[in-house]
């Protein structure tokens, strides 16, 4: 990646997708839509997962793998909690469409 | 330096969270973008242990572990009724987990540089507002403490220097990359957070879930930035750019800018309302009287509000909808954008009774088929449908686009009490002839009412 320019752009053109993508997401599913944009900000768990990985003081360990856990909490548990949501909204199918 | 398949492993995750936001279009492809998206994380994490040079890895794990044993069965026993608050400390952790890895990489004199910097200040500061802002917004849900606004002891002048001394030690973190100034700056953050998050009334915590959500998103942008990681940069974007949408609509769906919402009490008048009851007359009826409204109509539109869900009347309603549905009665759901406490959360809570989302319609629509309704039954909402919104510019609620539930045939309120709603703004809707009012629990005035349709 061609340094700051390159993340940069990168940056931008996410915040443009994202925006796009989301403003097609109907009111029904505005909750799922925040508890699933949530889940995804936990892959933070990546970062917390190379900085514990690269500490080297009993102190700076510690605190990554606090960060690792509050990383997955927020991961996992967003992923978890948002299928549960999802899976309730069933529609009225045609008799023969079920699963 | 990462090499090229970890990059290409990173890109594939990336691609599969904005397919988990795109399934989001529609009820059908959604639970199967989410399951993309979780897929697109294991795998960006199993990229990052393989292509990592690690220390500590067995505690790394250990720690994920701990992650999962505490997060999902969180996640698998809350009720649909306190997801706002899940939400909100799911949302907090994540914040707090971002800040800890900018002071990690600050600590370890990752980030040198006046940008790289600024991205540590942003990422300890926003991290550590959205924390404490988000525990405060939990504790507001789960009425932990009241859901008034609370206006902090000196004013305005408290956040104002708050603000102040944050941007300060930001400066401060830039110009020098000193660990304790970058310490001194998480903890401001955190009483930032607090201070932004009191003074917000309890109807409007909705958009501060979003804004706060829009923040964590921003900062793993950061975050992403500050490592060199594209994939946290872009997660972190799309959260930052979906949760700042999502916001901007809650906002103006109450009618309020984002400002407002935030700062709304300083300036008096924001959802503080009186409480005051009045003593005009009302007409209460029967759960027959209810019954035969109802069972003798040919369209009826329900507006569910939060005292609904309180009540968990969910299943109640869901079996006298079928049963007028059964009687030839057309019935749909007057959905109001915000009813709940969270956008769509009433949507979930009916998901949940399995009422098909098809019946579920969006304010506009509703408002189109209320002037042809009969019966408008209002269960356990009340500002969602007040016309003062419409026509009492003094108002506090005034601009708020509301269900238009006067224009219907006949209205049916079933309320707690008559003190007013969320907001504490009287409704003079209940006062109007049309109106039959069926006081008591929810749950417990809608088996009433079933019991009085199935002998009718």
């Amino acid at each position: 990646m061609a340094g700051g320019i390159g993340l940069l752009t990168v940056l931008v053109l996410a915040g443009f997708v994202g925006y796009e993508v989301v403003s097609k997401v109907s009111t029904t599913l505005h909750t799922p839509l925040m508890s699933g944009a949530n889940a995804i900000h936990g892959i933070i768990l990546i970062g917390a997962v190379i900085v514990a990985g690269r500490a080297d003081s009993g102190w700076a360990l510690a605190v990554g793998l606090l960060a690792v856990v509050l990383a997955t909490v927020n991961m996992v548990g967003g992923f978890v909690v948002t299928d549960r949501m999802l899976q309730m909204f069933r529609g009225r199918r045609p008799e023969g469409d079920r699963r | 330096m990462t090499p090229v398949w970890a990059q290409l492993g990173y890109l594939v995750a990336a691609v599969c969270f904005v397919l988990a936001l795109k399934g989001l279009s529609s009820p059908r492809t959604a639970r199967r973008g989410n399951l993309i998206g979780a897929a697109g994380a294991a795998l960006a994490v199993v990229v990052v242990l393989a292509s990592e040079d690690l220390d500590h890895v067995p505690a790394v794990l250990g720690a994920m572990v701990v992650g999962c044993v505490v997060g999902v069965p969180a996640a698998r026993a809350v009720a649909m009724t306190a997801m706002p608050q899940l939400v909100a400390l799911f949302n907090g952790v994540g914040g707090a987990a971002a800040a800890l890895v900018a002071l990690l990489e600050l600590g370890a004199d990752g980030a040198a540089g006046p940008v790289l910097l600024g991205a540590v200040a942003f990422t300890v500061l926003v991290g550590s507002v959205s924390f404490s802002g988000s525990c405060l917004t939990f504790a507001k849900l789960q009425e932990l403490m009241t859901t008034r606004p609370v206006i902090p002891p000196g004013g305005r002048v408290v956040v104002v220097v708050a603000v102040a001394a944050a941007l300060v030690a930001a400066v401060v973190v830039v110009l020098t990359g000193q660990l304790w100034v970058g310490v001194g700056l998480a903890l401001l953050g955190l009483a930032l957070g607090l201070l932004l998050v009191l003074p917000v009334g309890g109807a409007d915590v909705p958009i501060v879930i979003s804004l706060l959500n829009a923040f964590t998103g921003l900062t793993v942008a950061a975050s992403g930035y500050l490592l060199g990681n594209v994939l946290l940069l872009v997660a972190g974007t799309l959260v930052g750019a979906s949760g700042t949408l999502l916001t901007r609509l809650m906002a103006s769906a109450m009618g309020r800018s984002v400002a407002g919402t935030l700062f709304g009490a300083f300036r008096g008048g924001s959802t503080a309302g009186g409480g005051e009851e009045s003593d005009r007359p009302v007409r209460v009826g029967s759960a027959e009287d209810v019954a035969i409204l109802l069972g003798y109509a040919n369209q009826v539109v329900v507006v569910p509000g939060y005292g609904l869900a309180v009540a968990q009347a969910q299943h109640a309603l869901r079996e006298l909808a079928d049963l007028l549905a059964a009687r030839g009665v057309r019935v749909s759901y007057g959905m109001h954008p915000v009813a709940g406490r969270m956008p769509g959360h009433m949507n979930v809570l009916l998901a949940e009774a399995n009422v098909p989302y098809e019946q579920l319609v969006e304010m506009d629509q509703a408002n189109g088929a209320l002037p042809s309704t009969d019966v408008a039954l209002v269960v356990g909402a009340n500002d969602v449908v007040n016309p003062a919104a419409r026509d009492r510019p003094g108002s506090p609620i005034y601009g708020m686009p509301i269900l238009d539930v006067d224009a219907a045939q006949a209205v049916v309120f079933l309320k707690r009490s008559m003190r007013p709603g969320f907001a504490g703004i009287d409704n003079s809707l209940l006062y109007d002839p049309k109106t039959t009012l069926l006081f008591g629990d929810a749950k417990a005035s809608l088996t009433s009412v079933v019991a009085a349709v199935k002998s009718l």
